[in-house]
């Protein structure tokens, strides 16, 4: 057993580390788009939350400044987000095509601009980043099996990011499902003119959940360059955010199937270095590549109508307009 | 969308004029605020896409692109779809014309082989948007989900062919062999060349002249034509389009080929003309600067080639930044396209209330709830 049990809590651990950005995007995502608002700008939050993170972790010395920049950055987009779509009624999609390429390029433009190296961020410092945490009775407990590793190994040992995107999920399920505020929330994105009628603004419900979109956003892009990673490289979320939108879709909106699609979609990417060279009896050699777009073609199958619907909120999409 | 209030001047020149006029002054802020003088910037841009020798070529070459990827926008943004797929198609449509050539290129002349690839250029294109048109009219999947997803597998099957079985022998950079020399699309420097006159040299090939006759055949299809009158009737209202007997699930399928085609012919304007070899990432992003281009041109052709010279001057302007000034790259031309998508499309309606209070012939103003 030895070996092969410890190989599986490490895929399990990086499979944790990797899902950690999924997560928390999508559970962003999960809020916009219960409340009635497309986000395919997760993508370039991620992004932009990443760059600002590490600049300004970088520029003050402190992790925890690097974090709000990062979340202040999520923001700042999520506001455009919801300036365009709420206010001005403007096309979701296309606002979160914007958001996606108005990123792409100001964060290599700034990155140039502050750092002079081509659009990366310096390489940070150990203080500098969020160092892994070990959590209480991992010594008492790392003698008895299963479980000692079970801690030690995959549970154990993560920046706080991590566990702030676990929590999340959980988070999000309360806060959807057992507050007034989260009925009124899923209600906005359902049928906002029955909460126009209780006497509640669609607009300002919508505004808040493209904030919180926003803050998530910014939490996962600080995770990408100053927890995960140690600076800002451009072009680092990577289709992160496209992925995490496919596993909202996979999860049919709801927190915790996303969060298993998020799993799946970071056990697919930890295994794919694995797997590669790796000869799988019947089929041969699996490229990497291959294993790489399987999230897509999984969500693809899914829209495909295979495992059951996948049916999104009644008014995504459709800007509210108050009847006088 | 609500017509009427405005005289046309305002809804066709000048909003989009101010729109436009909006990205720039943010893009000139952003400059500013990097510590170099935006207007010192806009010159070396035009210098660079119109002035330089050779430039005009480049500016026409990244036209030719824009061209292609605006009109597919448009095509299906008159039945109301969404086709954010454009990259994914021009991947594989690339990947088409390039088995054909290499295929064939041993064997057959330039001449038979070229018009079989391109058209094998459209038609991946168009079955690459097949399945997403397909699964948004049986199933109801949005397209815009499906085709993002595309645009991912699509990369990953050209990245894969790329470095396996396609890449050149001996070699490891993930491409393909060079074509035969007959079997690529001319270069107009080497035409000119030809008949004796003298040019820069520039990527720039005749599938410029295909995309112009695309868009003489986009208005025709969609103007002049009962399909045309069907697709638009459709775009404006499903239910009405329904009621007229349009086969709403066929058309949904028929836009996404025409869009995904027109994509997909994006791609011999870098495979047959520019490299005259199959690379990995060749479309560059181009695929969405169409939404950009579409979004500009109101989706008409006319709009669309002025929109597509407006971001080739960009494109090929923008690549001289990164030579005249330390701290702006040519990715400044991104935070202008973003903030085009961003104005013209998404923020389209903004100007519209404060405009028809100014020039509103009946202005019945919404009531302003938000």
């Amino acid at each position: 057993m030895g070996d092969i049990w410890l190989d599986a809590m490490q895929i399990m651990a990086s499979t944790l580390r990797l899902s950690t950005p999924l997560i928390l995007c999508a559970m962003a995502g999960l809020f916009s788009e219960r409340a009635g608002v497309v986000d395919i700008g997760l993508e370039g939050k991620l992004l932009m939350g990443a760059f600002a993170a590490a600049a300004a972790a970088t520029l003050t010395g402190s992790p925890w400044a690097g974090l709000a920049a990062g979340i202040g950055a999520g923001v700042a987009l999520a506001l455009i987000h919801g300036f365009a779509c709420i206010t001005h009624r403007g096309d979701q999609i296309v606002s979160g095509v914007a958001i996606n390429i108005l990123a792409s390029g100001l964060t290599i433009v700034m990155g140039i601009a502050l750092f002079s190296q081509g659009g990366q961020s310096p390489p940070l410092q150990r203080d500098e980043r969020f160092q892994p945490l070990d959590l209480p009775f991992t010594d008492t407990l790392a003698g008895v099996p299963i479980v000692g590793d079970l801690l030690g190994t995959m549970l154990s040992g993560h920046n706080i990011l991590v566990y702030v995107a676990l929590s999340a999920v959980p988070v999000t399920w309360f806060v959807l499902f057992s507050t007034a505020f989260g009925l009124r929330l899923r209600a906005a994105g359902e049928a906002p003119e029955a909460v126009d009628s209780a006497g509640y603004s669609v607009a300002w419900l919508r505004y808040r959940a493209v904030i919180i979109a926003g803050v998530l956003c910014g939490i996962a892009g600080a995770y990408l360059s100053i927890a995960h990673g140690g600076g800002f490289v451009r072009e680092m979320s990577a289709g992160k955010g496209y992925i995490a939108l496919a596993a909202l879709i996979f999860g049919k909106w709801r927190p915790v199937p996303t969060l298993l699609a998020c799993l799946l979609f970071g056990a697919l990417e930890s295994s794919a270095s694995r797997l590669s060279n790796v000869e799988v009896p019947l089929i041969g050699e699996i490229p990497v590549d291959v294993i790489l777009i399987a999230p897509y073609v999984l969500t693809v199958v899914l829209l495909a109508g295979f495992f059951g619907r996948a049916i999104p909120p009644r008014a995504l999409s459709i800007p509210y307009v108050k009847e006088r | 969308m609500r017509k009427g209030t405005l005289p046309p001047w305002v809804d066709i020149g000048l909003i989009p004029l101010l729109n436009l006029m909006m990205a720039f002054g943010v893009a000139g802020v952003v400059v500013a605020l990097i510590g170099e003088n935006p207007l010192n910037a806009l010159m070396v841009m035009i210098d660079g896409a119109f002035v330089y020798p050779g430039s005009l070529g480049y500016t026409l070459y990244y036209t030719t692109n824009f061209i292609f990827a605006g009109l597919a926008v448009a095509v299906a943004f008159h039945a109301k779809l969404f086709n954010i797929g454009g990259e994914g198609q021009a991947t594989i449509g690339g990947l088409g014309a390039a088995l054909v050539v290499l295929a064939l290129d041993q064997y057959l002349p330039g001449l038979l082989i070229i018009p079989v690839a391109i058209a094998a250029a459209a038609l991946f294109g168009a079955a690459w948007a097949f399945l997403p048109g397909f699964l948004q009219a049986t199933r109801g999947s949005h397209v815009v989900i499906t085709t993002i997803m595309f645009n991912f597998i699509a990369a990953g099957i050209l990245v894969t062919l790329l470095t396996g079985v396609l890449i050149r022998e001996g070699q490891s950079t993930p491409q393909t062999r060079d074509f035969a020399d007959g079997a690529t699309l001319p270069k107009v420097h080497e035409i000119a060349r030809g008949l004796g006159f003298e040019m820069a040299s520039s990527p720039l090939n005749i599938s410029i002249l295909l995309a112009l006759a695309a868009c003489v055949g986009v208005w025709v299809l969609i103007w002049r034509t009962p399909f045309g009158y069907r697709l638009r009737t459709f775009g404006e209202s499903e239910p009405a389009a329904r009621y007229a007997g349009v086969g709403v699930a066929s058309m949904i399928v028929i836009t996404m080929c025409i869009s995904g085609g027109l994509a997909g012919l994006m791609s011999i304007n870098d495979v047959l003309g520019a490299q005259e070899k199959l690379q990995i990432n060749f479309t560059s992003g181009f695929g969405f600067t169409g939404i950009a281009v579409a979004l500009m041109g109101r989706s008409h052709p006319v709009g669309i080639v002025l929109a597509s010279l407006l971001f080739g001057a960009l494109y090929q302007g923008g690549a001289e930044l990164s030579f005249e000034f330390r701290s702006i790259d040519r990715d400044m031309v991104l935070v202008i396209q973003g903030l085009i998508i961003l104005f013209s499309g998404a923020l389209a309606y903004m100007l519209e209330a404060p405009l028809s209070r100014v020039f509103g012939k009946r202005a019945k103003l919404q009531p302003e709830a938000v």
